[in-house]
C-alpha cells in the first residue's frame, strides 16, 4: 500500500508525536520501505488460524486484591519536575 | 593474568582461597574501567562507591555472588542510580526501587559497578540509537558491538564487569554476544521476572545475562530465575540447579540444522565457522540432522509487526509528567501540547519510527490487515518449533548473519538494520530458550554458535553449551584492543 505524507502526520498525531517538515519526508520514505517490508506477511494463508498473544502457557495468574503501600512514596513523586500539591502532581487543565 | 579477566566461577575461587579480597577485585574492575571505558563507551553510569558496596546488610562471604563486580544494562531500575534507557526522556530518572533482578543479585552479594549503554529503549541491533554515546566493539573499535544489549556485551568482552545482566526481545542478548565473542543466555519467556525492567514489548522481552562462560551463565540463572508475583508471566517450572548439570559429551542428543537458516543473506566466512561448530558438536557424540522450520522467513516481518505495536502501547506512558525532563507548566497551552513536546524533544528517530508503526498497526481501517495477521503467522512460527522439537532436543543456528559491521553502516537502513535479528527473532515469537557462545572468528572477528531449546530446559540447553565451549576454548581468546 502506498504511504502519503498525510498518513505519517495523521500516525504521529495519533501518537502526540511532532513532525518538521524534513521528518515527514524521511518517515514516509522509510515508513513505506517498512510497511512494503511488512506487507509480506500478506503471501501467509490463515484462514482460521488463532491468534498467540501469549507463548508459555500462563493464563489467569489471579490472586487477592490486596492494598500494598510502596514505602518510598515521597521519592517516587519527587521523580516528577511539576509542582506537588498534596502528593499530587499539579499539570496544565486538558481542556479549553 | 590480571584479576579482571577472570570469569565469575574463577574469581569466586580466588575468594574461597582467600587469594584476594572484593574490595580488591572491585577497586581492579573501577581502575579498569576508569582506564579503558573511554575507548569502549559502555557505561552510562559508573558507580563509583562500589567498594564500599561489599559489605551489604544481607550477604556474606557463603553468599553465591559475594564480592562479584556486575554491571546492569540501563533498562535496569536501580535504587538510587539513574536509570536512563539511553533516552533523553528519562534523562534524569533516579527510580526509588530496584527491579526484581537487580535486587536478587544484590542480596546474594553481587557489586553494582554502575549502568551499561543500550540502543534506546533496546530498540536496534547496533548500540548506536543510544541518545548519549556509541558503544565501540572490543575486536575493533570501528565497528558495533551489536545491539541492543551492546554496552553489556563490550564491556564483559572488554573485562569491564564479571557478568552484566541484558534484555532479549529479538535478539537483544544473543546478537550482541555473538558480535563480541561472549556468551549470552536469554531464557524462556517469563523465566525471569521483568518487574522494574523498562519494557520495550511486553509479550517478547526476556530478561537474561552475558557473561564469560556458560557456567558463569548457569550460576547466574540459578539466582535470577523463579516466580514474581510482581510480573504475572512469570512461570512455576522448578528452578533447577543449572550449574551442577553441566555435560563434557553430547552422547545420546539429536542436534537440528535448520536449512532455512543457511541462505541467501548468511556471510559464506560466518557459514563456514559454524559449519565447523556443527561438525564440533557431532564429534562430541550429538546425533546431527537436516530439520525445517518453514515460516522461518516471516519472523522478522512478523516480529517488527507485534513488537511496534506492544511498543506504540508501552511508550504511551513516557510524556514528562511522572518522571524525565518536561517543559514547564507555563510553557504550554494545555496538557497535549505539553506530551508533544515532551515526547517530540524526548524520543531519538529509532524510537518515533516504532512508535509510529505499531500506531499505523494498531489503527482503525489496519488493525486486521497488519497486527492481527502477524498475531496469526506468529502461531505458525511456534508450531513449527512445537513440531521440530518433538524430532529433536536441540537446534543449532548462526545467531546472526554477519560479524559486528562498522559504525554508521546500517543507520539510515531501517531494514538492514531490521534484519540483523533474521535468526534470532523465530525464537522470541516462540518464547523458547536460547544461548550464543563464541565459535571461532571470520576475518578477527567474533562469531557466534546459537543453540535453542524447549521452553524450560535451560539445565539441558546450558549443559550443551558448556560441552561445546569447553572443548573448544574460542570463549578465551581476548580482544587485543589495549595492547
Amino acid at each position: 500500500m502506498q504511504i502519503t505524507k498525510d498518513l505519517i502526520r495523521h500516525i504521529a498525531k495519533l501518537a502526540r508525536i511532532n513532525l518538521t517538515e524534513a521528518e515527514s519526508k524521511k518517515f514516509t520514505k522509510q515508513m513505506g520501505a517498512i510497511v512494503g517490508f511488512i506487507e509480506k506477511l500478506n503471501s501467509v494463508d490463515t484462514a482460521g488460524i488463532p491468534e498467540t498473544n501469549q507463548v508459555n502457557g500462563m493464563e489467569n495468574v489471579l490472586r487477592e486484591d490486596e492494598i500494598e503501600n510502596f514505602p518510598k512514596m515521597s521519592e517516587l513523586i519527587a521523580c516528577s519536575h511539576h509542582p506537588i500539591e498534596n502528593n499530587q502532581i499539579k499539570v496544565k487543565k486538558s481542556i479549553g | 593474568m590480571g584479576i579482571t579477566e577472570l570469569n565469575l566461577v574463577e574469581t569466586k575461587k580466588l575468594f574461597e582461597e582467600k587469594k584476594v579480597s572484593p574490595q580488591e577485585v572491585v577497586e581492579a574492575y573501577l581502575s579498569r574501567i576508569k582506564k579503558i571505558d573511554p575507548k569502549i563507551e559502555s557505561y552510562l553510569f559508573v558507580n563509583e562507591g562500589a567498594t564500599a558496596d561489599v559489605q551489604h546488610p544481607t550477604s556474606n562471604i557463603q553468599s553465591p555472588l559475594f564480592g562479584i563486580p556486575i554491571a546492569h544494562k540501563d533498562v535496569f531500575c536501580t535504587a538510587g542510580m539513574p536509570t536512563t534507557a539511553a533516552s533523553k526522556i528519562l534523562a534524569d530518572y533516579h527510580p526509588p526501587f530496584d527491579a526484581t533482578s537487580v535486587a536478587k543479585l544484590k542480596a546474594v552479594g553481587a557489586v553494582n559497578l554502575g549502568k551499561l549503554n543500550t540502543d534506546e529503549f533496546t530498540m536496534g541491533a547496533s548500540t548506536e540509537t543510544s541518545a548519549f554515546q556509541k558503544t565501540r566493539n572490543p575486536w575493533d573499535l570501528e565497528r558495533v558491538p551489536g545491539g541492543s544489549s551492546g554496552g553489556s556485551a563490550a564491556a564483559v568482552a572488554a573485562d569491564l564487569c564479571v557478568f552484566a545482566t541484558a534484555t532479549d526481545t529479538g535478539g537483544s542478548i544473543r546478537q550482541p554476544a555473538s558480535f563480541c565473542g561472549v556468551t549470552g543466555l536469554k531464557p524462556t519467556y517469563g523465566r525471569i521476572s521483568r518487574y522494574g525492567v523498562i519494557s520495550m514489548a511486553s509479550s517478547l522481552d526476556t530478561i537474561g545475562v552475558i557473561t564469560k562462560t556458560v557456567a558463569d551463565a548457569a550460576i547466574a540463572l540459578e539466582i535470577l530465575a523463579g516466580q514474581d508475583s510482581r510480573d504475572a508471566t512469570t512461570g512455576d517450572a522448578l528452578v533447577e540447579k543449572y550449574s551442577e548439570n553441566l555435560r563434557t559429551e553430547l552422547k545420546g542428543l539429536k542436534i537440528g540444522i535448520p536449512k532455512e537458516y543457511f541462505v541467501e543473506g548468511l556471510d559464506s566466512k560466518v557459514e563456514k565457522v559454524i559449519r565447523e561448530g556443527i561438525a564440533q558438536l557431532k564429534k562430541l557424540g550429538a546425533e546431527i540432522s537436516e530439520i525445517s522450520l518453514p515460516h522461518t522467513e516471516f519472523a522478522v516481518p512478523t516480529y517488527y509487526v507485534i513488537a511496534s505495536s506492544e511498543i506504540s502501547t508501552n511508550m504511551a506512558r513516557f510524556d514528562g509528567v511522572r518522571y524525565g525532563p518536561t517543559v514547564a507548566n507555563e510553557e504550554v497551552e494545555n496538557l497535549i501540547e505539553m506530551y508533544f513536546e515532551n515526547r517530540t524533544r524526548g524520543f531519538g528517530d529509532e524510537v518515533k519510527r516504532r512508535i509510529m508503526l505499531g500506531t499505523f498497526a494498531l489503527s482503525a481501517g489496519y488493525a486486521d490487515k497488519f497486527y492481527k495477521k502477524a498475531l496469526q503467522v506468529r502461531t505458525f512460527i511456534k508450531r513449527d518449533f512445537d513440531e521440530t522439537f518433538k524430532k529433536v532436543d536441540f537446534i543449532a543456528t548462526p545467531t546472526a548473519p554477519t560479524t559486528a559491521f562498522k559504525i554508521g553502516e546500517k543507520i539510515d537502513d531501517p531494514i538492514q538494520m531490521y534484519l540483523a535479528d533474521i535468526f534470532t527473532a523465530p525464537a522470541s515469537l516462540a518464547g523458547v530458550p536460547g544461548i550464543s557462545i563464541p565459535a571461532g572468528f571470520a576475518e578477527g572477528l567474533p562469531v557466534g554458535l546459537q543453540l535453542l531449546a524447549p521452553q524450560f530446559a535451560e539445565s539441558k540447553l546450558l549443559a550443551v553449551a558448556h560441552a561445546f565451549q569447553i572443548s573448544t576454548g574460542h570463549h578465551l581468546k581476548k580482544p587485543t584492543f589495549n595492547l
